[in-house]
């Protein structure tokens, strides 16, 4: 008994070296956190319970017999975040560079089964070089279950991976999986195929910062959701992170205290649409002063900027705001914007959160780009994503809503519960002057004319009135009320019931 | 007494010319040019009548349109506040011949005295101290030159109607006289229509007192003490005060005597302010006589106890003076700051935007020390580039000098504006600084003590265990705010033994524990006494407004991704607190720092390209012109840190530029 005690305490102090203190202060020294410190900044005090510390691969070619490390490269668990339990894997880089064996899969599946019957999410901390390619195949399959299980908690217990270390070839698959991405500015990168292959094949001279860093996913390929400056931002933020968002889709979206007025007037909202219909205004104000505290955390905030996606509170409840921004490209739709919106309502139906959407759209952007890259598929995804979502859903229409992207932005056709406009709000099939230009083509040389028919049209249209009597919207409201009528929407959306017809899955215009 | 009055101007004078008429049950009428449709001071009059387009050429510089609003209104007078039309002799003959009052003075007065040449040869004749200078407008550079030679450097290049700091150039050599009599001339042009440049003697270490006059119809013409505006930035005044510490009775006597000569001089009616320089023997020259009301009347205000705008309503109206000069004492002591919408760590550019949020400090009189603000603007309300980027005024008064500055920086902390660059940091700073505590200064004052603006060092907290607590304070109510999520009860709780990480590169640790306290809670640290702070700050929150120690404090959170940033008294810092344990691993994270912008000039503002002086692959030397900038109506010329070879060219003449657009990027 007392060597068995004795044995474990050294297993575990092995374990907990991972690779050695070499290795750590290698790590170290390239500004990166073990897997364990990572662990330990993640999640509460002392609430870290380990699994499978002793776990070892059991692979004996090349050599491989003479190296074993306790725990095989990942450190997997479960413990609290603010209370609220998840489950952890944590990859070491300090042991054979955090490379996934079989064993080290069988861990990481372990952690999401468990996450999966006690519905809570699944965190992933990744720091890999990839396949353990010692073991050829059985790595292979290891990544094959990981992802099996990736597609199957899909939907069912949130998944979030932070990229904090390299993730290449097949390991890419698995984050991508996962509804959001974390990366750290530097030190992390994500690729199907690295920089030298990328030479070999195209000839392309690339740096990994470049191809796969945290500011291309984050800017140009939309990727990953939010990059931090380091390890300890990236995790104190994933913990703010996983406040907003229920541990499974049996459970509401955790409700969290506030001091703020569900009340709260702002006046100068009042002025944020300007009147010129052509001078943007910065959505973001709009977010900033509705919700709780004035706390939004954006998801994707440098990625197809003219759509704002991201959690806030209102009164306590956690939602999920979509917003079209004027600042950027006027706030119109296209490929990227739809795409980023449509994910992030498709992850707020799937785990209960209602969505506030806040409308200023003048259209879907025209153009050979986006029609060649299927603007059509894309735009629909979105449209796709609001009709399919059951969630409680609160529209308010700023200023333009035009055309079809007025119905795909949450409007009462797609079961919108509360439809609200401020007073500035235009709804129309185009903007007055397209339409004159189309109604009235017979007057197209005659430019006092047309300013004529405009400025009627603008008047007939340029309002919320036409909507209004046609109950496409259920009141206009005063901007500076908007807090309020936010709140009180949720409060009696709280209970909403409705299903869609029973169906194996829809078809998404992938 | 008129029944209803037109204010010709907009921001915060209109509305402080609207609240003395209001007080004295007159109507007034606002004008606006469309980019103030929505303007407080429309909202505050009784009328509003729309002038013409944004730019104040269109709008408020629009002589018939302003009468004719008189005419449309039946405004019996119009009150012209500071800028635009207020010292505009074919104004005041337009407004004559329509039978509308001028609350100002005499169309002599404003012609003898706007004409910077005409006015010297007047203050020479009523025995008024100038200072050396030629009294012929220039425009040949060579004569320049010629001229500067002969009064001796540094000489000052002054648009004849220039004032506020545009149209002036200061030449320390024949190139700097060259070039500036052509920008001098340029501006003058631009901004008054008038391209007279006169050349004279820049008096060095000077300050600026002037003399506040005011007379009536009736012959009485006192002065009402003086207000030192030495606190000033490229002839902009930041700092204004009454009294100044630096005269004696006898000089103040013999300034506000020479002052009310010079008025009597050009019949002088209304509220004016004499311009002197004082140098350090206390010698006095005069400089310009401003023929309207000023920026800084408020001090003056304050310590005589007088409303100057009531007053000048009184005397357009034709009534006597209700004071003599026995009866004006002055009281105490007053100190205005101007809030600048402008960025003081990058040149001071001007800054423009939406005021996201705007919360003026309480006005009113506590303990001794009064605040009074005078603004313009509301939340919501936009700083935009047509007019002068002044925010509001902030003023405070008590009955010494150190608790009128005391007061003021007391007040600048409880000022929230968030949307845009402002100057509060700045203007704490100034208030602290003890070369102006002591009284100390001239109007090199800020060219001297900041030659680059505020910068780092300027902004590091002088304590920083406050910040610290207070650090430490906000994360342990924010942590336990979110661990209330979901109604779960963390095992462990808020920790309270916490590490605080103060500054960005170097970051300087503290660690402490926090203790909750019945009234006050307690930050101890390693060493040192506690710190005691008692605030019932919650999370979101952008002021922590607290005692500690006893002392009211405000500090300003903005919070980020790591952490958040703390402002208080001029001082600013990021801090990061993390749990004690974690505080090692902190200490691993690497500092980055921000991407190299060198290799490219960027637009420091917003504005319109004006021009771009170099082609590509052009070669630069250090101090050549790159690019010029117009933003708020002034021309900025961007010059080549180091030397270069221009590679691309971003942007062209005439484009639009955001802040920290490329312009030109280098090889």
């Amino acid at each position: 008994m007392q060597s068995i005690i004795q044995q474990l305490e050294e297993k575990r102090a092995r374990a907990r070296l991972g690779g050695g203190q070499n290795r750590i202060d290698s790590q170290h020294a390239k500004g990166k956190l073990t897997a364990r410190e990572r662990i330990d900044v993640l999640l509460d005090q002392n609430t870290f319970e380990e699994y499978d510390m002793f776990v070892e691969h059991d692979c004996s070619d090349f050599g491989m017999d003479a190296q074993k490390v306790p725990g095989d490269g990942v450190v997997t668990g479960h413990g609290e975040i603010n209370g609220r339990p998840v489950f952890v894997y944590s990859q070491d880089f300090t042991v054979f560079g955090g490379s996934l064996s079989a064993a080290h899969a069988r861990k990481i599946c372990k952690v999401m089964d468990q996450a999966m019957k006690v519905g809570a999410p699944v965190i992933g901390l990744n720091d890999s070089g990839g396949a353990r390619i010692q073991e050829g195949v059985a790595s292979l399959a290891g990544y094959a279950d990981v992802f099996q299980r990736n597609v199957l908690a899909s939907g069912v217990v949130p998944q979030i991976s932070a990229i904090m270390g390299p993730c290449a070839g097949g390991a890419v698959y698995s984050p991508s999986m996962t509804d959001f991405i974390f990366m750290v500015r530097d030190s992390s990168y994500m690729f199907v195929t690295g920089p030298d292959v990328v030479k070999t094949v195209t000839n392309e001279v690339v740096t990994a910062e470049e191809l796969g860093g945290a500011i291309t996913h984050t800017t140009t390929s939309g990727v990953a959701d939010k990059a931090y400056e380091n390890d300890i931002e990236a995790l104190r933020q994933l913990r703010r992170f996983v406040g907003f968002i229920p541990s499974s889709n049996r459970e509401k979206a955790p409700r969290r205290p506030t001091h703020d007025p569900f009340d709260r007037q702002e006046m100068s909202l009042d002025s944020l649409a300007p009147s010129n219909p052509n001078k943007p205004y910065d959505m973001k104000e709009l977010i900033h002063k509705i919700v709780d505290e004035g706390e939004f955390f954006e998801t994707q905030p440098d990625y197809a900027g003219n759509i704002l996606t991201g959690f806030g509170r209102f009164n306590g409840e956690p939602v999920g705001i979509v917003a079209n921004q004027p600042l950027v490209l006027a706030g119109c739709l296209d490929i990227a914007s739809a795409v980023k919106g449509a994910r992030f309502v498709r992850f707020c139906d799937a785990f209960n959160i209602p969505l506030v959407t806040l409308v200023d759209v003048p259209g879907f952007l025209p153009g050979t780009a986006q029609e060649y890259g299927g603007i059509i598929k894309h735009g629909a995804k979105l449209l796709y994503a609001y009709a399919e979502a059951t969630v409680p859903k609160i529209t308010i229409i700023t200023r333009k809503a035009y055309g079809g992207a007025y119905d795909v932005m949450a409007s009462k056709h797609l079961r919108g519960d509360i439809n609200y406009a401020w007073p500035t709000a235009e709804i129309a099939v185009m903007g007055p002057k397209g339409a004159v230009e189309i109604i009235f083509r017979a007057d197209k040389d005659d430019p006092g004319k047309l300013a004529e028919r405009e400025q009627e049209y603008r008047e007939k249209f340029a309002n919320p009135f036409v909507a209004g009597s046609l109950g496409f919207l259920d009141d206009v409201i005063m901007p500076h009320n908007t807090r309020r009528r936010i709140c009180k929407g949720l409060k009696l959306l709280a209970n909403k019931k409705l299903e869609n017809p029973w169906k194996k899955h829809g078809n998404i215009p992938l | 007494m008129f029944k209803k009055i037109l204010i010709a101007n907009r921001g915060e004078i209109a509305c402080r010319v609207i609240k003395t008429a209001r007080r004295m049950g007159i109507a007034t009428v606002a004008v606006y040019s469309e980019a103030d449709a929505d303007a407080l001071h429309i909202e505050m009059a009784d009328e509003a009548v729309a002038i013409g387009g944004p730019a104040s050429a269109d709008s408020y510089l629009v002589i018939e349109r302003v009468v004719q609003a008189c005419k449309d209104t039946g405004a019996e007078a119009v009150h012209p506040g500071y800028g635009f039309l207020s010292e505009n002799a074919a104004f005041a003959e337009a407004l004559d011949a329509a039978g509308v009052a001028f609350i100002g003075p005499p169309v002599g007065a404003i012609q003898a005295m706007g004409d910077k040449i005409e006015s010297k040869k007047l203050a020479l004749k009523a025995g008024v101290s100038t200072v050396p200078g030629h009294t012929e407008a220039v425009s040949d550079p060579d004569e320049a030159v010629r001229i500067a030679q002969s009064i001796g450097y540094p000489v000052m290049l002054k648009a004849s109607a220039g004032g506020g700091g545009k149209g002036m150039r200061l030449a320390w050599n024949d190139q700097e006289a060259r070039d500036g009599l052509v920008s001098a001339m340029n501006e003058g042009r631009a901004s008054f229509g008038d391209d007279r440049v006169f050349v004279e003697k820049f008096i060095e270490q000077p300050r600026h007192i002037e003399i506040q006059v005011l007379a009536d119809k009736h012959g009485n013409t006192l002065y009402l003490g003086e207000r030192e505006c030495s606190i000033q930035r490229r002839h902009q005044k930041v700092l204004e005060e009454a009294p100044s510490p630096f005269l004696d009775a006898a000089t103040r006597k013999a300034m506000g005597e020479q002052a009310v000569a010079l008025a009597a001089a050009v019949d002088y009616c209304s509220a004016g302010t004499v311009e002197f320089i004082v140098d350090k023997d206390r010698n006095f020259y005069f400089l310009e006589m401003n023929t309207r009301l000023q920026v800084e009347h408020p001090v003056t205000e304050l310590v005589t106890g007088l409303d100057l705008v009531e007053l000048m309503l009184r005397v357009a109206a034709g009534e006597r003076l209700p004071l003599s000069q026995a009866d004006v004492t002055l009281t105490g002591w007053a100190l205005e700051a101007r809030v600048y919408a402008e960025d003081p760590e990058r040149g001071f550019l001007p800054s423009t935007g939406r005021l996201v949020r705007y919360r003026a400090p309480q006005e009113g009189r506590a303990d001794g020390v009064s605040v009074r603000v005078d603004a313009g603007v509301r939340e919501g309300d936009e700083i935009s580039i047509y007019y002068d980027p002044m925010i509001a005024k902030l003023i405070t008064g008590g009955p010494t000098r150190e608790a009128a500055i005391d007061g003021m920086r007391q007040a600048l902390d409880g000022y929230l504006i968030r949307g845009l660059n402002h100057n509060l940091a700045f203007l704490s700073h100034l208030c602290a600084h003890p070369r102006f505590r002591s009284g100390d200064m001239s109007t090199n004052f800020i060219a001297e003590e900041y030659p680059d603006g505020l910068t780092d060092a300027h902004l590091a907290p002088a304590d920083q265990r406050v910040f610290a607590a207070v650090a430490a304070l906000i994360e342990l109510r924010t942590d336990r705010r979110n661990r209330a999520v979901g109604g779960a009860a963390s095992e462990q709780g808020t920790p309270h033994q916490l590490s605080v990480f103060l500054g960005v590169e170097s970051p300087m640790e503290v660690a402490l524990e926090v203790m909750e306290k019945e009234g006050a809670d307690i930050a101890r640290f390693d060493s040192g006494p506690d710190i005691h702070i008692a605030s019932a700050w919650s999370p979101g929150q952008p002021m922590f407004e607290a005692v500690i120690d006893d002392a009211p404090h405000v500090f300003q959170v903005v919070p980020t991704d790591s952490g958040f940033i703390l402002s208080y008294d001029g001082a600013r810092i990021a801090a990061k607190v993390i749990e004690r344990r974690l505080a090692p691993l902190m200490r691993l994270m690497p500092y980055k720092p921000p991407p190299d912008m060198s290799k490219f000039l960027v637009s420091p503002m917003p504005g319109l390209l004006v021009r771009v002086s170099v082609a590509e692959g052009q070669e630069v030397k250090a101090g050549e012109e790159l690019a010029v900038v117009e933003a708020m109506k002034m021309e900025n010329v961007m010059r080549a840190v180091q030397d270069g070879v221009v590679k691309v060219i971003h942007a062209a003449a005439g484009d639009s530029l955001a802040v920290d657009q490329k312009i030109v990027e280098f090889e």
